[in-house]
């Protein structure tokens, strides 16, 4: 469903990521794992458009998109769970689910996912109308996930979507992630605390400064000596 | 009790075109953190397409308008369109040329790009009237008297206009696709994209809108004063300027109060009697208006609707 071939991106004279390739099946939730400052961020901010490959391609559904602009990406179908949430702080939590569905036009389903996301996570249907930035970290992942929801992607990218919560929430967060997989999502997932994204994932891949080192099904990476040592703390 | 009326009365009408003025500085700032320099130039020229317009459908002094008729007020509308379609339009084009290509580039780039177009923008306006005064000739509309309370329709008329105006912006900004749009944008452009909003169009509208703002502001300051000339914008502008900060730039609710308390400012300073001031309060307003300005900066640069954004974790 996407595929990312050869990517090289960088920021000034540093070479973020080097012929990185990847890639992603439907149906399929893939975890890409990393320490800090190992590109993790830097992939998803080069398959939205908001940083430039200087060479390779990225296929969506076999299109290449490289060069749209990241509202075009995203109206083709791919969402993305920003680090550290990106909601609108000065925003109802509605106005904020409302954005998510910006591409989209039929009053009548918007509604209904509207109604769906706050069946999944019941603490915004309780602050609709409340300001986003107001909210505590949590609460604030949660809303940037509905958002995600929102526009009906056949796809969700999360950019660490468990930092800076408190393992509870954690929990939570992951077994939405594993909730939308089983309604048909195709799911894209970077994370430090790899033990819980293979916990769920079918496949990882392993990126060491701007590098893709080992590439597995998550049932043998949680085995593998060289993660077990880097990510799982022995 | 009757200054005391006209001078409200007056410092509102004066006060409401400071606001559709201030209204662009902090739309602007709101969407791209820039303060437009160019933008009391763009209303500048907005006077000038309102006289350019009005002396082209026949108002002129040669046959001056003896009655309100439709016809006029016919002729008005259009001069009031006219002159928001062409700033708006400029507001635009101003961005894609001066603006856009800067954007990422250090933040006083941009500004001194505004500031060498403000001089363009005059110096267009010198060209096309030349460097004196330019006067349209006063329309009919008459005056309200009660006693010895005396009140010129046309500050009504302008309070009207300038107002529906920002009810219509108040509308569009929270109420519409477009105006959440434009509010995404100002808060998380990255975040906003992400969402398939069309950044650089909602940028684009942003201008559009704001600097229409300006050319209305430009028709009814025609009407109210009936004169104008090429270095009219910087003046002006700078006093709105002072009322976006006065406001909270970047906040419409701000701008547009902002813009109220400035115009009554200005008025009420004129009751300041010579042995206080020397000469009066009269050739002090501006001198007041922008100590105003420094003490907010020093003391409240938020300004009064100033909004702390919660930090984000």
């Amino acid at each position: 469903m996407l595929r990312l071939v050869d990517i090289n991106t960088y920021y000034g004279p540093s070479h973020v990521l080097q012929d990185l390739s990847l890639e992603v099946e439907k149906g399929e939730i893939v975890c890409l794992l990393g320490a800090n400052a190992a590109g993790k961020t830097t992939t998803m901010k080069t398959i939205f458009g908001l940083v430039r490959p200087n060479s390779g391609s990225i296929l969506f559904e076999d299109k290449p998109v490289e060069k749209k602009a990241t509202g075009e990406i995203v109206q083709s179908g791919l969402a993305l769970v920003p680090e550290s949430r990106r909601i609108f702080p000065r925003m109802s939590v509605k106005e904020n689910l409302e954005m998510g569905a910006y591409i989209r036009s039929n009053r009548k389903e918007i509604d209904a996912d509207l109604d769906h996301v706050c069946q999944i996570f019941p603490r915004l249907r309780e602050r609709l109308k409340q300001y986003a930035g107001t909210m505590s970290g949590g609460e604030q992942q949660m809303l940037a996930m509905g958002r995600a929801i929102m526009s009906r992607p056949k796809m969700i990218c999360m950019d660490e979507p468990s930092m800076g919560l408190s393992p509870k929430l954690v929990e939570t967060v992951f077994d939405t992630i594993l909730r939308i997989r089983d309604e048909g999502m195709t799911i894209f997932l970077v994370e430090q605390n790899a033990s819980m994204a293979l916990s769920l994932a079918d496949r990882g891949y392993v990126l060491q400064t701007g590098k893709i080192v080992l590439s597995d099904s998550a049932k043998n990476l949680l085995t593998n000596d060289l993660v077990r040592q880097a990510y799982l703390g022995g | 009790m009757a200054t005391f009326v006209n001078l409200l009365i007056v410092g509102l009408a004066t006060g409401a075109i400071y606001a559709l003025i201030a209204l662009g500085y902090t739309m602007v700032y709101g969407i791209i953190e820039l303060i437009n320099f160019a933008h009391g130039d763009i209303f500048m020229l907005g006077t000038f397409v309102t006289i350019a317009i009005l002396s082209a459908l026949g108002v002129q002094y040669s046959h001056p308008p003896t009655a309100m008729s439709w016809e006029l007020v016919g002729q008005l509308a259009l001069a009031c369109v006219g002159s928001f379609l062409f700033c708006a339009i400029l507001g635009v084009v101003i961005e894609r040329v001066a603006y856009r290509p800067l954007r990422s580039a250090p933040r006083l780039a941009p500004l001194i790009s505004a500031i060498g177009v403000s001089l363009v923008l005059q110096d267009v306006g010198k060209l096309w009237f030349g460097p004196t005064n330019v006067s349209i000739v006063p329309m009919p509309i008459g005056a309200i008297s009660a006693g010895p309370i005396n009140i010129d329709i046309i500050n009504i008329f302008v309070l009207i206009v300038a107002l529906a105006l920002m009810a219509g912006l108040h509308f569009l900004v929270n109420f519409t696709r477009m105006g959440r749009a434009m509010r995404a944008v100002a808060q998380d452009r990255d975040a906003a994209a992400l969402m398939g909003v069309n950044v650089n169009l909602i940028i684009a509208l942003t201008f559009f809108i704001g600097a229409g703002l300006a050319g209305a502001g430009g028709f009814i300051y025609t009407l109210k004063f009936p004169n104008t000339y090429f270095y009219l914008g910087f003046q002006q502008g700078l006093i709105a300027f002072t009322a976006a900060v006065l406001g909270g730039i970047g906040n419409l609710a701000g701008a547009m109060v902002g813009g109220l308390l400035i115009g009554l400012i200005y008025s009420f300073v004129t009751l300041i009697p010579n042995n206080i001031l020397p000469h009066g309060g009269n050739a002090w307003n501006q001198a007041v208006i922008f100590a105003i300005l420094i003490l907010i900066l020093i003391f409240r640069p938020s300004g009064l609707f100033g909004q702390h954004t919660p930090e984000k974790v």
